[in-house]
């Protein structure tokens, strides 16, 4: 397959980018964050995204949606990393709409995917009880009762925990932390008995949850594919997510150096332009080829993702270890080739730098993608 | 089965049927490389008729029109034959400057007599090309080349000193830049000519590299004659012609940057010399050095190939070569540094034992000059900073 985008791709990714700074630009962001925004995001906005049809975009077309593929929503999240826009596009309509599509019955798709696709319902994925990614050390358990499961244990770091109707949790019914047999995937109301949030006040403004579940009990009806076979979607789920935090970073990546490099042909010392000094031209050179990599890379992982290609875990952590890199590059010299400046609230810079690592460290930072790389591997 | 499927299956038929099996590893001898030329001697019958079996389908040079002996392929049946070639983990039939340089430069510029006269005989690996660029006084300041072409009517006579010559002792023709106009601005008066090696007054010397091998010469040239059917392109207009074969080469050398097809990947090589503990390499500091080279190795080989994919569709922003040079070039000495690591005290035998002739230092200190020929690393910086960034 080619490495480029084709033509309804590019047309999503000039529309996303109209939207988006219409509607979203990072002005918005810092209004929310200057308003201490609890949510990190304004329903107006969520509600012209899925006006924009961007809910549906990887929904089934059996089910109500787009089916335009992970490509084409690649192309909008890209463009969210220029923007820095929050909204709830990345928690249900990829991560939610990703593991119900990879696992739950045929009944529940259709009661939950058309109302995902029309923008109703929000949905978060309760993954992680550290402060580091590590989907087969699941402790929280899921004990069999009666016709359903109690849910003891608890989540954090959760993207969107606080905000979205319900959540999907990754809980233990069977084994031993570590082991990746015995883990199941549940759908919980948020609001049901026993589930008790809060919030996590996080360096880029957004909504992350701490979320506890006080044995709570659910019906067998939560179940969402086999009991104690759920880290293969997990799995497939965290590899999409992924894939997207790259593309965001890459977003990220390429918005910082296009600002910097504007700074570098308008800022004068010494009586001339900074950006005539090789010093700055050489890191600015490294800096684009970089860039030049990551693009491929974050493109090759999603149409990896599209064709349900066997390499897709592989590529994934070649591009967000490729991506981690890069992004943190990136923050970083902007905020140096811009000087005082770049330190300063006033200047959106620090937004940046402020979005790029906790997007780095979601579901696994350089060091946990690189050795996923490694291993995978063979070494 | 559209064309291009078909095209495949062909293909794939044709290269089972002809590739000889000793030509479907990967190259771990400098022999191994099949470079052509009046004076070249196969290193097996395979390789002879490897070379003849592929040029007689201009598949040497697969995209070049088959009026000059190409194979007049489409980009995309091009891509498909080296696919196809990977597949199998062939060997390159034909190491050549003049299929990756001269060539599409006489392609490009030259007269129809000229790409009569050399096209077909570069396919064929009958003729060995050389490239005379550098001079003492001028590397990464090309422009300032002195060597001069002395206006005598129907010729010019060269004088001068070029250095750096790739295999200039085993070669049969340059491509040569002159100054033929002393009294124009730098790069107003300069012209491409080719000649003969033969020609009375060419003298080659090998110089020894760091490495032990002399790939590169010096070449003198005293009162040399260079016929004037022999110039590409315009007089005095070689800097355009000089400089659009730079890209070239550029996009050649950068190619260093890719594993070849078949061969072990780093990780792989480490594992089977120094174990694996718990699925993961037994040394952690080295293993975390050569996961990050894979990364942007992986990363490299996706962009070049995303690079000719947007040029085939026309997307992308084109004057991408100096940076697949400079990555290239600098992944391959990073690839090298750590070979050197995995390998431990046996990557320091020069001679002797089970060195294989001293292989791995010797290929670890060419690749020194990767980053410097075709352009330093610093120079291809610089093409990216004005060309691309447009930084002043």
């Amino acid at each position: 397959m080619a490495l480029v985008i084709n033509q309804e791709q590019q047309m999503l990714r000039e529309s996303a980018q109209g939207f988006l700074t219409e509607y979203a630009p990072i002005s918005e962001l810092r209004k929310l964050r200057d308003a201490g925004s609890e949510k990190g995001y304004g329903d107006d906005l969520w509600r012209r995204m899925a006006e924009m049809g961007w809910a549906a975009i990887l929904v089934p077309e059996a089910y109500g949606g787009l089916e335009f593929g992970h490509l084409g929503m690649g192309q909008i999240i890209e463009q969210t990393g220029r923007t820095l826009t929050a909204s709830p596009l990345f928690s249900t309509a990829i991560l939610g709409v990703t593991a119900i599509n990879l696992s739950a019955s045929e009944e529940q798709k259709a009661e939950l995917l058309p109302t995902i696709a029309g923008g109703e319902l929000t949905i978060a994925l309760a993954v992680d009880e550290t402060a580091h990614h590590a989907p087969s050390q699941i402790s929280m358990t899921a004990t069999p009762e009666g016709e359903g499961y109690i849910l003891d244990g608890s989540k954090c770091f959760v993207a969107e925990g606080g905000n979205a109707n319900k959540l999907i949790v990754a809980a233990r019914t069977a084994g031993n932390p570590g082991e990746t047999d015995g883990i199941s995937l549940f759908l919980v109301d948020s609001a049901v008995s026993g589930v008790e949030i809060e919030r996590t006040e996080m360096v880029d403004c957004r909504n992350y949850a701490t979320i506890r579940f006080n044995r709570v009990v659910v019906d067998s009806s939560a179940l969402l594919g086999q009991e104690g076979a759920g880290y293969g979607p997990l799995s497939a789920t965290l590899d999409a997510g992924n894939a997207y935090l790259a593309a965001e970073l890459l977003g990220i990546a390429q918005e910082t150096f296009d600002t910097t490099l504007q700074y570098l042909k308008e800022r004068k010392q010494f009586g001339v332009l900074i950006g005539s000094f090789q010093a700055l031209q050489h890191r600015a050179a490294q800096w684009w080829s970089e860039i030049e990599l990551c693009k491929s890379v974050v493109l090759k992982a999603l149409q990896a993702l599209d064709s349900d290609d066997e390499k897709s875990p592989l590529l994934v952590s070649i591009a967000k270890a490729k991506l981690c890199e890069v992004a943190e590059l990136a923050t970083n010299e902007a905020i140096q080739m811009h000087g005082g400046i770049g330190m300063t609230d006033e200047y959106d810079i620090g937004f940046y730098i402020k979005r790029a690592r906790p997007a780095a460290m979601l579901f696994g930072d350089y060091s946990y993608h690189g050795d996923r790389f490694a291993r995978l591997s063979g070494y | 089965m559209s064309d291009l499927q078909a095209f495949r299956q062909q293909t794939r038929e044709w290269l089972e049927q002809n590739c000889p099996q000793s030509m479907r590893s990967p190259v771990t001898d400098s022999a191994d490389v099949c470079w052509g030329g009046r004076n070249w001697t196969f290193k097996s019958v395979e390789q002879k008729q490897w070379l003849e079996r592929m040029a007689a389908r201009g598949w040497t040079a697969p995209d070049w029109p088959a009026e000059y002996g190409g194979g007049g392929l489409s980009k995309a049946e091009t891509k498909i034959l080296r696919e196809e070639m990977a597949r199998i983990n062939a060997r390159s039939p034909l190491d050549s400057f003049g299929i990756w340089m001269i060539g599409p430069a006489l392609l490009k510029f030259g007269s129809e007599a000229l790409k009569q006269q050399h096209l077909p005989p570069i396919v064929r690996g009958e003729i060995r090309w050389c490239q005379g660029y550098s001079e003492p006084g001028s590397g990464s300041d090309l422009a300032g080349l002195q060597a001069r072409g002395e206006d005598r009517g129907d010729h010019f006579i060269a004088n001068g000193q070029k250095v750096w010559t790739s295999y200039a002792d085993k070669c049969d023709w340059m491509f040569c830049l002159l100054r033929t106009d002393p009294e124009a601005k730098k790069q107003m008066g300069i012209s491409l000519v080719l000649f003969d090696m033969t020609t009375p007054g060419v003298t080659p010397k090998p110089i020894k590299l760091i490495s032990g091998s002399s790939p590169f010469c010096e070449t003198f040239l005293d009162n040399v004659r260079v016929e004037k059917d022999q110039v590409v392109g315009e007089i005095n207009q070689g800097w355009t012609i000089a400089k659009y074969l730079l890209t070239h080469e550029r996009e050649m050398i950068g190619g260093f940057g890719l594993t070849e097809a078949g061969s072990k990947t780093l990780g792989q090589i480490a594992a089977d010399s120094l174990g694996v503990e718990q699925g993961r390499l037994a040394n952690p500091l080295l293993r975390s050095d050569i996961l990050k080279w894979e990364i942007d190795g992986a990363a490299f080989a996706l962009t070049a190939e995303r690079v000719k994919d947007e040029a085939k569709s026309g997307q992308g922003v084109g004057a991408t070569s100096a940076m697949l040079k400079y990555y290239g070039t600098e992944l391959n000495k990073r690839r090298y540094e750590l070979i050197m690591k995995i390998d431990g005290s046996n990557a320091m035998v020069w001679n002797g034992g089970d060195s294989n002739g001293g292989w791995t230092p010797r290929t670890w200190l060419r690749t020194k000059g990767n980053s410097i020929e075709g352009g330093t690393s610093e120079i291809q910086l610089n093409i990216i900073a004005k060309n691309i960034l447009g930084l002043g």
